[in-house]
């Protein structure tokens, strides 16, 4: 036999820097931890809040450190981050066809933006 | 050498040998079916076919009318009987393709969509928007792994037909991966395995398109027929040769010269017709042969555009509009604005007439059988012929549906004619023949000639004397020309040894082919003495139909020019006419 | 016509005398309209006829010629000498096993587009004497897109999910079963949902989106295995929640 393929190997650990495509979709992956570090830290706030006024005085002291502050900000951004770079995606995920046409993307995308902004007034609202 | 035993083989997983294995597996899963093919199925040319596939479904067409319009378009060369089979078989054989799946285009009521197309009377072409072909061959590709007993042999290339007992019985194969030779034994072969526009240096055709099928059967014993007709489509790329398809005028897209003037009318196809509004068999929707013949006429007066890429005539489809363009050429835009930088929505697209089709091919019957027993072949490589002089687009995608399906059921026959059993040690003798040619060729050092030299001097030969217009001198010291290359062709040598997928082997093997069936449809030009649609002298311009109302059969000579004979046309109801494509005719 | 001298960086590989590839490199006259496929043809006609590598069409659309241009996957017919600079590298597909050269081993990726199903399964049998199937240009629109595929494998040369994982169906192939599923015609989705909502199938794929980006034909297989996955969500669901509902 005289064939003998070649197979290039493909480093397990390090292969997303090979590409700024690939690059993009691990930060988008990374920014998971914050949301799930966050939403442990909303079930902490939970418990702490069945303790008593007085364990939760202590919890929100607690972030109001400037590590606590940090924290928060880069949840936020990777929150928006994950949240945005989904929108972008959905027409493709979910294209809606009407008639002999689909419905143009960023009018899913805005949607998804409109819907965002409202869910986020009424919880503001009933945060005030 | 290992040892495939098949009941029937087929040269060429195209559109003809997909339909062909499909028919086959259909008629009887028990078969065994070898689908040998030098690519693997998509990428075989079919894919680039774009405007669409004719055949009969209207109620305000009929089967005579697609008749008439093939026979006149052929310039009376084609057999009618085969020609009536043909468009008895179109329809069927397109809906069975819808039912496969085929994404063909739509009318707003769900039926299926016709255009205009050249020399075509009605609207009758089949389109899925302007990629008919490469739906057509992955709606057969995909319907093809259905069925179990299609054994494909993907990226083997056929080197010679395996004949004894005066019956071909299989062939011998190059795998490419390997390097290594196979014996195909089959009860019956069928061919099908394109064209060979490529023995021009403009053409539409991909690198594939080599006439490795014709060649085969040709040394073989069989002839070819009609091999002097070959097809310019008139709007193609300019500095490429990319097609654009006849469609653009069936959609209403205009020819003009460098005055603006939509010259047509000035040939025989006026008056002019009004603007996005074409009118059926005339001006930019008359037969390919002559709108290529219109360009030439022009390119002599001066009236053709200069562009850096040559002379050419301006393809305006402004006026169909964004939508319209969109939706029935996306491809036609895509592939102007990417390798030309032009957009058709926006301006006038150059073109110029390129080598595209050949009419001609290995002889048929009318049940795509070969002259010899046991070889059959069907599409652009066979001659049936429904063509004639001059094939009308959109015929030819249904025409290797009609006889790939032929074909298939020919060979079944055949099989069950009760053949003797093949002689193993003879085949075996023919098959180390075959592999001691290429062995030959890989042990050959000190070569005196490259191969893309050789190549190149055939397709610039083919050109200059057996282009759109030809004449007697001109044919001669192209043949003179061919035959000097072909005893050259003795002096290559491949530089690349390794056994595993050696593309210089192939193009030495393919530019073999090339030379072949280059030379037979240069000694039928040479030897045809009159002009008829595609094939079209400056010294001899009238039709002659007294001498020449007659198929060419070239018999192949390894060593000396093609011997030509000549065999009636088979005609049953029409007459030898006037083709008249002016808008005045009744 | 302005002309350029490119230094062509191509892959090699010999696997009767290499161990592994290597780059060699050819200085090609290029025209700023070719393409780096025109520049392979230059040096297989003019300085080496030992390089190998598949092409046919010239114009995108039988899905031969894919390779590494840049590190990015490309039809070498579509990718312009003009838009890079004057030194351009040439690798055979990535993820895939090298034969010779630029050629690359296919037979994983033609295996699994046979996995699939890719043929119409129809609702109803009818003969073809009976006519064609209705199909309105609405119903045709909702899977035209998926029909457009020219299997020329860029798509599982951009994934590294194919590149991990090669159990992987990939792109291609899903998009393919899922142009059937969504076609008014047929009815052979339970078939297929077997094998591509499988895990092998849709749920391998992490939606990089690499796929869509590099599809030269605009196909949009990441699209395509986002609403497969989808549709099998919503399977599930039906399967276990409600039972009494038929999909």
């Amino acid at each position: 036999m005289s064939r003998k393929p070649y197979i290039r190997e493909i480093s397990k650990t390090n292969w997303f820097f090979s590409q700024p495509r690939y690059m993009r979709y691990m930060a988008r992956e990374v920014t998971c931890i914050f949301i799930l570090v966050y939403t442990i830290l909303l079930v902490f706030a939970l418990k702490n809040l069945a303790q008593g006024p007085e364990a939760y005085a202590e919890f929100l002291e607690a972030l109001n450190s400037p590590l606590g502050i940090l924290f928060n900000l880069a949840a936020l951004v990777a929150a928006v981050y994950h949240s945005t770079s989904w929108f972008n995606v959905t027409p493709q995920a979910m294209p809606i066809q009407r008639g002999e046409e689909f419905v143009p993307g960023n009018i899913i995308v805005g949607a998804h933006y409109g819907g965002w902004v409202v869910i986020s007034l009424i919880v503001l609202f009933l945060g005030v | 050498m290992e040892i495939i035993k098949t009941d029937v083989a087929i040269v060429g997983a195209g559109g003809a040998g997909l339909r062909a294995a499909i028919a086959l597996a259909e008629a009887d899963p028990k078969l065994r079916i070898a689908l040998v093919s030098k690519v693997y199925p998509m990428r075989s040319h079919t894919c680039a076919a774009e405007g669409g596939a004719a055949g009969v479904i209207k109620s305000d067409d009929s089967l005579d009318l697609h008749f008439n319009d093939t026979v006149g378009g052929g310039d009376w060369l084609c057999d009618q009987d085969a020609v009536e089979y043909f468009i008895n078989e179109a329809p069927k054989e397109l809906i069975q393709l819808e039912h496969w799946g085929c994404p063909w285009s739509r009318e707003p009521n769900g039926s299926v969509a016709v255009r205009p197309f050249g020399g075509m009377k009605i609207k009758r072409t089949w389109f899925a928007a302007d990629k008919s072909g490469f739906h057509i061959l992955h709606t057969l590709f995909q319907t093809s792994l259905k069925y179990p007993s299609i054994q494909r042999f993907d990226e083997y290339y056929v080197t010679d037909l395996l004949v004894d007992d005066g019956r071909c019985q299989g062939f011998t194969a190059l795998e490419i991966r390997s390097g290594e030779m196979r014996q195909f034994q089959a009860g019956a072969v069928i061919i099908a395995a394109g064209g060979a526009g490529r023995m021009f240096p403009f053409t539409t055709n991909g690198a594939i398109k080599t006439g490795d099928g014709m060649a085969l059967a040709y040394r073989a014993g069989a002839p070819l027929k009609d091999m002097e007709f070959v097809q310019y489509h008139p709007t193609g790329l300019p500095n490429n040769g990319i097609l654009l398809t006849e469609g653009c005028r069936g959609e209403g897209g205009i020819l003009l010269n460098k005055h603006g003037r939509r010259y047509l009318q000035d040939y025989g196809m006026g008056p002019e017709t009004p603007v996005g509004q074409p009118v059926l068999k005339t001006m930019e929707l008359g037969p390919r042969d002559r709108l290529s013949q219109s360009f030439w006429h022009e390119q002599q007066k001066g009236n053709t555009v200069s562009t850096r890429w040559g002379d050419c005539v301006l393809l305006d489809m402004r006026h169909l509009g964004e939508k319209k363009i969109n939706e029935r050429l996306p491809f036609v835009r895509d592939l102007s604005i990417s390798y030309l930088g032009m957009d058709p929505v926006k301006e006038p697209i150059p073109i110029r007439p390129v080598v595209h089709y050949c009419m001609g091919g290995i002889h048929t019957d009318i049940k795509a059988a070969t002259p010899l027993p046991g070889l059959f072949a069907a599409g652009e490589c066979a001659c049936v012929s429904i063509n004639g002089a001059n094939r009308l687009g959109s015929n030819s995608l249904t025409e290797l549906l009609v006889f790939g399906r032929r074909a298939a059921l020919s060979a079944i026959d055949h099989l069950q004619s009760g053949l003797p059993a093949s002689k193993d040690a003879v085949l075996a003798a023919q098959a180390q023949d075959s592999a001691g040619r290429i062995q030959a060729l890989f042990d050959k050092n000190g070569g005196t000639e490259s191969i893309s030299g050789l190549r190149s001097e055939m397709m610039h030969t083919m050109e200059e004397g057996a282009g759109i217009y030809r004449t007697g001198e001109g044919l001669a010291a192209t043949c003179e020309k061919l035959a000097e290359l072909r005893q050259r062709y003795a002096g290559i040598e491949i530089h690349d040894k390794s056994r595993v997928y050696n593309t210089d082997l192939m193009q030495a093997l393919e530019l073999g082919s090339m030379l072949d069936c280059a030379e037979a449809a240069a000694v039928g030009a040479r030897d045809r003495q009159e002009s008829r649609g595609a094939h079209q002298r400056l010294d001899f311009t009238a039709r002659d139909d007294q001498k020449f109302l007659k198929h060419s059969l070239a018999y192949y000579h390894p060593k000396e020019p093609a011997r030509i004979e000549y065999l009636d046309v088979v005609i049953t109801k029409s007459q030898p006419g006037v083709r008249d494509y002016s808008g005045a005719k009744k | 016509m302005s002309e350029r001298q490119i230094q062509l960086e191509v892959l090699r590989y010999n696997p009767e005398t290499d161990s592994e590839p290597r780059f060699q490199t050819y200085s090609v006259p290029c025209l700023n309209e070719w393409v780096v496929l025109d520049a392979l043809n230059y040096v297989k006609d003019n300085l080496d006829t030992t390089l190998s590598y598949r092409w046919s069409c010239h114009m995108a659309v039988c899905g031969s010629c894919g390779m590494m241009v840049n590190g990015e996957p490309k039809l070498a017919c579509k990718a312009f000498i003009h838009e890079y600079g004057d030194q351009i590298r040439v690798e055979p597909l990535a993820n895939f096993p090298i034969e010779r050269d630029l050629v690359t081993v296919v037979e994983d990726f033609i295996a699994k587009l046979a996995s699939v199903k890719p043929y119409l399964i129809p609702k109803e049998d009818k003969p073809v004497s009976a006519g064609e199937f209705k199909q309105t240009p609405a119903q045709l629109l909702t899977f035209k897109q998926y029909t457009l595929c020219i299997n020329c494998m860029l798509c599982y040369a951009a994934c590294p999910q194919y590149g991990l994982v090669p159990e992987f169906i990939g792109p291609a192939a899903i998009a393919l079963a899922h142009r059937y599923n969504q076609d008014s015609r047929d009815g052979g989705r339970d078939e297929r949902q077997e094998v591509i909502a499988s895990h092998e199938g849709v749920w391998e794929c992490s939606f990089v989106g690499a796929c869509s980006e590099v599809c030269p034909k605009h196909v949009d297989p990441a699209g395509a295995l986002q609403q497969v996955k989808v549709a099998s969500t919503i399977d599930w669901y039906k399967e276990h929640l409600m039972p009494w509902v038929k999909k």
